[in-house]
């Protein structure tokens, strides 16, 4: 014990600090442990047997021929599944297996898997086994399901939910209009890490354990256990490594099927998906068709927005139906309006399902609206910063749900320090080729390459919307003076376990902080996803770790002699406010026993009523994005230049993970703009390879030059607000604006082709 | 056709390959093999990793006889008398080389999945280019696709080391 004061500074691994990745070490020497690089003793491999018809009714199914070939184990369809023969996130709509009888509707959906030897004896008995189709004609135009003139493809109808918004006084006309009509394609969101598990049942086949990449790791052993029909506890659910997920980790892929093998053969099973498989085996980000009308005043502060919002969601529920519901919510932008009228559809065709992928139904929602907004700014003979700077939404603003904006909403800063960051140095006639579109294919001359500025601003919801408790859960063990911090939140390369031992170490003033492993034995974490596991996973570890601070105090003011009321921690130290003695925490720790675990919730909100009026949404954050884009208008071929931004963070705990998620989905949002799309024809994937979906690369990715906004968010238990999804939202119509800016064409979808601009 | 070619268990060709520095025996193994497969599943070097198989992502990059190459658009048994280099054995026992420590400080690393190929190509890199421009990283990066960062940190860590290697050189 000593009366010295501690350092002010921050100590490094707390909050604030660019604290390092408790993982980072085993990832830059190539001993981490991925999904796919999980094994077992006596391990067979799985594969799935998929339908390359966009819909067919089964006829037959003859598993025999994969019997026939040596080293196949064992083969699942749908008559080896014991429980709930569908699964699915809202609703259980999918089969885990196409039954005879029943139709295949998507081309991949699977219809068979099969165990064995060797990945390539897989492949060899899939091919073996006959599936006899009668082939439909596929449902592939969301407006036929709307219109009711589509075959009804799915016992629950071909439309996954219908929601309109009537705001204010919807007969208000706007002295000035802009309309559009915008597409959105699939893109997809190309983690690199591809779908794998593995699956050992228990000796006496009573349950499993299974190693999984996954960004939900309690939903989906809900799901396997429906259907297998075992108890959820008999399934314990590890987080194998997880590479990247942007949201296509929400839904179940391979879980049921490998657990089904496994159970089937008894043996542990791993399946790992190849690159076509995965693009098969997982959901995409909506294809969306928009139409926007804004309704403006003479100096162009809109007083209405009109829109009909379509997403196509394919062939199964997944999240369709919250997909929705934030796109239509995010009609308005981080702009004030008070009278709205939205129509919002998402529906079932023969196209491939679409779920969750980063940005969440706000990505589309924002193309539009900020379309509109560079179109209202030069109908107005303003400019897009001003135009923004017009109609900012400011905290207590109402929005067209009726829920009062009460987030910290700094729209104009975001704007302002934004249009702060300085300009890139203009295109040199002597500048590097791989600077220029069309790099060193030497396809333009810097001479008659055009530059154009693009804006963009956006707002987000945070967290799970509509009633959904999407709590958290975290434990705090304090045993023979180490401290272990234990939650079931899937890491899946943003940095959370980094992030929950900087709470740790704040909270309690320890430097080492141990991690357990990450899987069912502790409560739900919800899901990595909707940006919400800083604010939710960061909340209970915090409160966890205040839980079991709350008892080292008990302890140390009765063993210490110091006064209860006025104990905080000072660094490294416990210290007494009103004597200004100290005790260092491990000392203090050294000889108890602590054991805490708490769960943190949001407050509760609310569903939309038949006029989209409620308060559906938990919390906001905000962000501007420029653009800076040259374009070669003779091939369409472009090269990003610059993006600056300024981010609505609330609070900054780790510099350097926030500049890497901003970074990142910057890059993601360029790839929507200029290339990444799954093209689908006829209902069939004709692109399902690396090769031909084409992913922003290094000399593809503009330099970002950003700015963090802090102002602590109140409601949020950090002060942090989420930040993974804001960067991939508004860059994309930035990108598209400098483009249109740059050649003078309206370009109304995204990705823009390089046909889109020259022809 | 390679159906006809037994796949496990049945095939008697035993080869060698040289893998930092250590000779390995392949035994059992079907011929059609990458040396993605070979080096993840029989040598138990999992450090190089699979995402596209097809040569486009570079998350399998190793460096055979001083060339950085796709581990998977190579057949581990044509890569007899070779060289092989994968990320595992670029630091001495377990130190981490300079590279790796750069990607750990500049944030180069998120989910992790592309790292170790980004690891191999950026010493193969720097070992033919000491002091590269900002466009010469972004071009001999290229075919390393990262989609979680962004590149940013990545490019900040390569020009750390650079810098590095300048200084103490």
């Amino acid at each position: 014990m000593s009366t010295t004061s501690a350092s002010t500074a921050l100590r490094h691994g707390t909050l604030g600090t660019s604290a390092s990745r408790p993982d980072g070490v085993a990832k830059v020497q190539g001993g981490f442990a991925f999904s796919s690089d999980m094994w077992a003793d006596n391990m067979l491999w799985g594969a799935t047997l998929r339908s390359p018809h966009p819909y067919a009714r089964i006829v037959a199914i003859d598993v025999s021929g994969a019997y026939a070939i040596d080293g196949v184990v064992t083969v699942v369809t749908a008559v080896d599944v014991p429980g709930k023969l569908t699964y699915g996130l809202i609703v259980q709509d999918q089969p885990v297996f196409a039954a005879i009888g029943d139709t295949v509707r998507y081309s991949g959906e699977p219809i068979a898997a099969v165990a064995a030897d060797h990945p390539e004896t897989c492949q060899r008995a899939l091919a073996a086994i006959k599936v006899t189709y009668e082939v439909l004609t596929p449902v592939t135009d969301p407006e036929d399901c709307i219109a009711g003139v589509a075959e009804q493809i799915h016992p629950d109808g071909n439309i996954f939910r219908h929601q309109r918004i009537v705001s204010g006084d919807t007969s208000v006309v706007g002295a000035v209009q802009v309309e559009g009509e915008y597409e959105i394609g699939m893109q997809d969101q190309a983690f690199l890490g591809l779908e794998s598990a593995l699956a050992i049942p228990d000796s006496n086949g009573a349950g499993l354990e299974m190693y999984v990449a996954t960004q939900w790791l309690h939903e989906d052993r809900k799901q396997i256990a429906d259907c297998l029909n075992i108890p959820e506890e008999n399934i314990r659910l590890v987080l194998g490594g997880v590479g990247g997920a942007f949201g296509a980790r929400e839904d179940i892929s391979l879980q049921v099927h490998t657990a089904l093998l496994a159970m089937k053969a008894g043996r542990p099973v791993r399946i790992s998906y190849g690159r076509e498989e995965s693009f098969y085996g997982h959901v995409h980000r909506h294809p969306a068709k928009i139409w926007m009308k804004h309704h403006a005043d003479l100096n162009g502060k809109i007083v209405k927005i009109e829109s009909r919002m379509v997403f196509d969601g394919g062939a199964y529920c997944s999240t369709s139906p919250a997909v929705l519901i934030n796109g239509i919510t995010h009609t308005q932008g981080p702009y004030k309006c008070d009278n709205a009228i939205v129509d919002g559809w998402a529906v079932r065709t023969n196209n491939p399902p679409c779920g969750a992928m980063r940005g969440f139904g706000v990505v589309q929602a924002c193309f539009a609206h900020e379309s509109q907004m560079e179109k209202l700014a030069a109908v107005v003979g303003v400019s897009p910063v001003e135009i923004r700077l017009l109609n900012a939404m400011e905290t207590g603003d109402r929005m067209i749900t009726g829920q009062i904006m009460d987030s910290v909403a700094p729209v104009a800063q975001c704007i302002r320090e934004t249009d702060a960051i300085p300009m890139p140095a203009p295109l040199e006639n002597n500048a590097d080729l791989r600077t220029i579109p069309g790099g060193t294919g030497l396809t333009a001359q810097p001479s008659n390459i055009r530059r154009g500025v693009g804006w963009g601003v956006s707002i987000k919801n945070l967290m799970y919307s509509e009633g959904f408790d999407d709590f958290s859960t975290a434990r705090c063990r304090i045993s023979n003076g180490v401290v272990t911090i234990k939650f079931a939140t899937s890491e899946v390369g943003q940095g959370f376990t980094m992030l929950a031992q900087q709470i740790a170490r704040t909270v309690l003033g320890v430097d080492e902080v141990i991690l357990d492993t990450i899987d069912t034995q502790v409560g739900s974490a919800g899901s990595t996803s909707a940006s919400r596991q800083t604010w939710m996973s960061g909340g209970a570890v915090q409160v966890a770790c205040q839980a079991a601070l709350a008892q080292l105090f008990d302890h140390v003011a009765t063993k210490f002699e110091m006064t209860r009321s006025e104990l905080e921690i000072d660094g490294t130290d416990i210290v007494d406010r009103l004597t200004q003695r100290r005790v260092t925490v491990s000392e203090a720790i050294s000889e108890i026993e602590i054991d805490c675990t708490e769960e943190y919730h949001h407050p509760p909100t609310e569903d939309l009523d038949e006029n989209g009026q409620g308060n559906c949404h938990v919390a906001y954050a905000f962000v501007a994005h420029r653009a800076v884009v040259d374009v070669d208008p003779e091939l369409g071929l472009i090269k990003v230049v610059q993006i600056a931004t300024a981010q609505d963070v609330g609070r900054v705990l780790n510099p350097l993970a926030a500049m890497g998620q901003i970074e990142g989905g910057i890059a993601q949002g360029l790839g929507l703009a200029v290339m990444e799309e799954i093209i689908v024809k006829d209902g069939k994937v004709r692109n399902p390879s690396f090769t031909d979906y084409l992913l922003p690369t290094f000399l593809d990715s503009p330099t970002v030059e950003m700015v963090f906004i802090e102002e602590h968010e109140p409601k949020s238990p950090l002060g942090a607000k989420g930040i993974g999804e804001p960067p991939c939202i508004s860059v994309t119509p930035a990108i598209a604006n400098a483009i249109r800016q740059a050649v003078g064409r309206e370009l109304p979808r995204v990705p823009i082709r390089p046909y889109d601009i020259c022809l | 056709m390679s159906i006809n070619i037994p796949v496990s268990g049945q095939s008697n060709e035993i080869y060698s390959l040289s893998v930092n520095g250590q000779v390995h025996q392949v035994k059992d193994a079907w011929i059609g093999e990458s040396l993605l497969y070979v080096l993840r599943e029989r040598l138990g070097l999992p450090g190089s990793k699979g995402a596209c198989e097809q040569g486009e992502c570079g998350s399998c990059t190793v460096i055979v006889d001083s060339k950085a190459v796709c581990s998977c658009l190579v057949m581990a048994a044509d890569a007899v008398n070779t060289e092989i280099l994968t990320v595992e054995g670029l630091g001495p026992n377990g130190a981490l080389t300079d590279v790796q420590s750069a990607f750990l400080s500049e944030g180069g690393v998120q989910c992790g999945f592309c790292t170790p190929g980004f690891i191999v190509a950026v010493h193969h890199l720097l070992e033919s280019n000491p002091s590269p421009t900002d466009d010469e990283i972004r071009e001999a990066l290229s075919g390393n696709i990262c989609r979680c960062t962004g590149y940013g940190r990545i490019l900040e860590a390569v020009r750390t080391v650079a810098d590095q290697r300048r200084t103490n050189s």
